[in-house]
């Protein structure tokens, strides 16, 4: 342009459009253009994926067990104890339940019975005080013989029926959203008043869990990075051709079945295994006293640090192969020895290598599954063993998804955390 | 890494520990997973080297668990292996029903996550793609939320839209490893988009290629070896996937791993490691097929080997 045009002309495309809508109408194709090429897949993961993960947050808070019966073949659903949570609502919390509340019960079983739900009813109760569940079939077997006074005829039947507990225990879920499995997930419970306590010492499980999972998982993460470094920097320094054939020894790992790869620890570790037999043969160990590798945590960390230990090679070679060596040199020649270059000169250019490996490296760990399903044994479990647990044996599915979001919330956390450090784009695969 | 001749002894003692402890380092990488090759060819139900094998003895080696593969869950498997013996293994034995499969859920899944995937990638990896880091944030979740969160939330979600009552086989566990793979092709083909010269398809376009044209006679050609890595990622995946086949999966949809997992849980034999060698064979051959399309891709693109 030259200095000499006016500036209030405006500059038009060859069909006398402005240059300035023009412009912005192309990029706006463009944009369209790119977002319709990723909106199929975005649908598809937003269907398949984020969809079913809201829908289980959704279940965590959300509980019908004791308000809602829905007919497994049908698909009927029938609202229960209706009369007793209209008690609960005309009364407030901490009210002695009196003759009124007994008869709404009696009448809610003897509907209860009528669906035969009083199990299912009774397990949601259960879950807020152990041992409540008997109580409701062994209700909904007599409900019909009760006479009035029902209070007395309740009391007859079990004194628990008295119990403040078991009371704040129905009224928490009379109401199909609650927290309490999010509290039931960190170890609290609720009092018959309905305050917010610490469960028994002995029955304290999560919140230790959640503690043993973080402290295996960085355990791991420490182990690969003491592993990976000295391999990573070996195979960044060494001439391509030979690095690359050393890297097929990284990349097979990466690249065979993790159910072989626990199968074989699941063989070498075992007491009648190969390291077990060796060491006897070799004489180190005594035959009667071979070492229990498998089935605790050892076994567990083990394994985990070499199905892992890939996720921390690569990020540390691709940092580490870029580092020009003539700035070791420098500092050698300046008069630093080896390990002060190495302290002040070349580690610190590795460490963005080493976060990126390391986040990669805990937010797969804390997660894992398989291999401490198969090798963890009792106290080698991490938390996504336990959540598997109330999927599959307890079916205490809102509990399941509880510890499931919190764990969720967790990794989430790192992901961003990942994101902003990292950039999910430098995500590389061999 | 050449030691330097001015190294002192100190150094020269250094050096040669730390390319001790690197040995050491690549042998726990691998050891792991070769030690299973010999000994799926254990004669005895051990999972350990009997004196026979340790000593070469031909006895001490067989190939019993290689043929417990074929023959356990035949109808008839002690009739002379003749054609109704083989159909007998091809229609009944488990592991055979197993791989069928594995390889039906892994070709579909694999097909849905490539050609998913790669449509995305490609706008992904346009400059002017709103929203390109959270949306990239999204796709490649699959790969670091927990399995077992997936497969929570999957069989609670496909129980809701009752899935199995839609009368397509292997549909529930199909979608679903199609979107644990999405990740890795999306990985691995904007890994081959960096860098791509988009002159060539606004060059493919004014000389009058319409935009399928552009993409299947200029940029189709260039990102191939990148798509087919990242559908052989997808592919291995879904292969080697059990949690969510175990929360979804039919019964009668019994996979390698699902098979494996089992095996393991229960029965442990031998025949559990012959599987396992024949899976790292196999993925053997993909490293080889994956590591000679990434050289094709960077030669392709003029890329130095970096």
């Amino acid at each position: 342009m030259s200095e000499t045009s006016a500036s209030d002309e405006i500059l038009t495309t060859a069909d006398g459009k402005p240059l300035k809508e023009a412009l912005a109408k192309a990029q706006f194709f463009a944009k369209r253009r790119a977002f319709i090429l990723v909106l199929p897949l975005l649908a598809f993961i937003l269907l398949t994926f984020v969809m079913p993960i809201g829908q289980m947050l959704h279940r965590s808070v959300k509980n019908e067990g004791f308000t809602v019966h829905t007919d497994v073949t049908t698909g009927v659903r029938t609202p229960i104890m209706t009369e007793l949570s209209i008690w609960f609502d005309q009364n407030p919390s901490g009210t002695v339940p009196d003759e009124a509340a007994y008869t709404a019960l009696r009448n809610d079983i003897g509907a209860l019975d009528e669906l035969r739900s009083a199990g299912s009813a009774g397990t949601r109760i259960n879950y807020l005080r152990a041992g409540s569940r008997s109580l409701f079939t062994k209700a909904a077997r007599k409900w019909d013989k009760m006479e009035a006074p029902y209070q007395d005829a309740f009391y007859d039947l079990d004194d628990e029926w008295a119990d403040a507990t078991l009371w704040a225990a129905m009224r928490q879920a009379s109401s199909s959203y609650t927290f309490d499995f999010y509290l039931a997930a960190m170890d609290y419970t609720r009092d018959g008043d309905g305050s917010v306590t610490k469960v028994n010492e002995n029955r304290q499980v999560y919140i230790k869990l959640f503690v043993r999972t973080l402290f295996l998982s960085l355990l791991i993460t420490f182990m690969t990075f003491i592993l990976a470094y000295p391999i990573a920097h070996l195979l960044a320094t060494l001439p391509l051709r030979h690095s690359n054939i050393l890297m097929i020894l990284v990349l097979l790992p990466f690249w065979t079945s993790l159910l072989v790869r626990t199968t074989s620890w699941m063989v070498l570790l075992q007491s009648q295994g190969v390291v077990n037999d060796a060491m006897v043969g070799v004489g180190i160990l005594a035959d009667e006293s071979r070492l229990q590798m498998m089935y605790n945590q050892t076994g567990t960390v083990i394994a985990m640090t070499h199905i892992l230990l890939p996720f921390m090679v690569l990020p540390l070679y691709s940092v580490m192969r870029p580092i020009n060596p003539s700035y070791v040199r420098a500092a050698r020649s300046l008069g630093a020895t080896s390990w002060t270059a190495f302290r002040r000169i070349y580690f610190p250019q590795t460490v963005p290598g080493i976060g990126a490996g390391a986040l990669l490296v805990f937010i797969l760990a804390v997660g894992y599954y398989i291999t401490p399903a198969l090798v963890g044994g009792a106290d080698g479990q991490l938390i996504s063993n336990l959540i598997a647990f109330h999927m599959q044996k307890s079916l205490n599915w809102s509990l399941a998804a509880a510890l499931a979001s919190l764990l969720l919330g967790g990794i989430l956390l790192l992901y961003w955390l990942y994101d902003r450090l990292v950039g999910i784009d430098n995500l590389k695969l061999g | 890494m050449a030691l330097p001749k001015h190294a002192d002894r100190l150094e020269r003692v250094w050096h040669y520990t730390y390319l001790v402890i690197c040995t050491l380092i690549f042998l726990f990488l691998i050891a792991p997973i070769l030690v299973v090759i010999p000994l799926s060819f254990n004669a005895e139900p051990y999972f350990t080297f009997t004196e026979k094998m340790l000593k070469f003895d031909p006895t001490g080696f067989s190939a019993r668990w290689y043929d417990l593969l074929l023959t356990f869950g035949m109808q008839a498997p002690e009739v002379p292996r003749d054609s109704s013996w083989w159909s007998d293994t091809w229609n009944n034995a488990h592991w055979i029903q197993a791989t069928k499969n594995s390889i039906i859920v892994g070709f579909f899944s694999t097909i849905l996550a490539t050609g998913l995937g790669t449509v995305a990638a490609l706008g992904l990896s346009r400059p002017e793609m709103p929203g390109r880091r959270v949306i990239m944030a999204i796709l490649i979740s699959p790969m670091i939320v927990p399995i077992i969160i997936t497969a929570t939330g999957l069989f609670f979600f496909y129980s809701s839209v009752g899935i199995q009552n839609w009368g397509i086989p292997y549909l529930g566990v199909v979608l679903a490893h199609a979107t644990l793979g999405i990740p890795f092709v999306i990985i691995t083909v904007t890994a081959t988009l960096v860098g791509f010269d988009h002159s060539l398809t606004r060059a493919a376009a004014s000389l009058g290629a319409n935009p399928a044209r552009t993409f299947f006679k200029v940029q189709m050609p260039l990102i191939l070896p990148g798509v087919i890595s990242g559908g052989l990622f997808a592919f291995v995946t879904s292969f080697d996937e059990v949690v969510v086949v175990l929360f979804v999966g039919g019964l009668d949809e019994q996979t390698i791993p699902r098979q494996m997992w089992n095996g393991i849980r229960e029965q442990i034999s031998p025949a559990i490691l012959s599987v396992a060698t024949i899976l790292v064979i196999i993925s053997i051959l993909l490293l080889a097929t994956v590591e000679l399309l990434r050289r094709r891709s960077e030669r392709l693109r003029g890329v130095s080997p970096a």
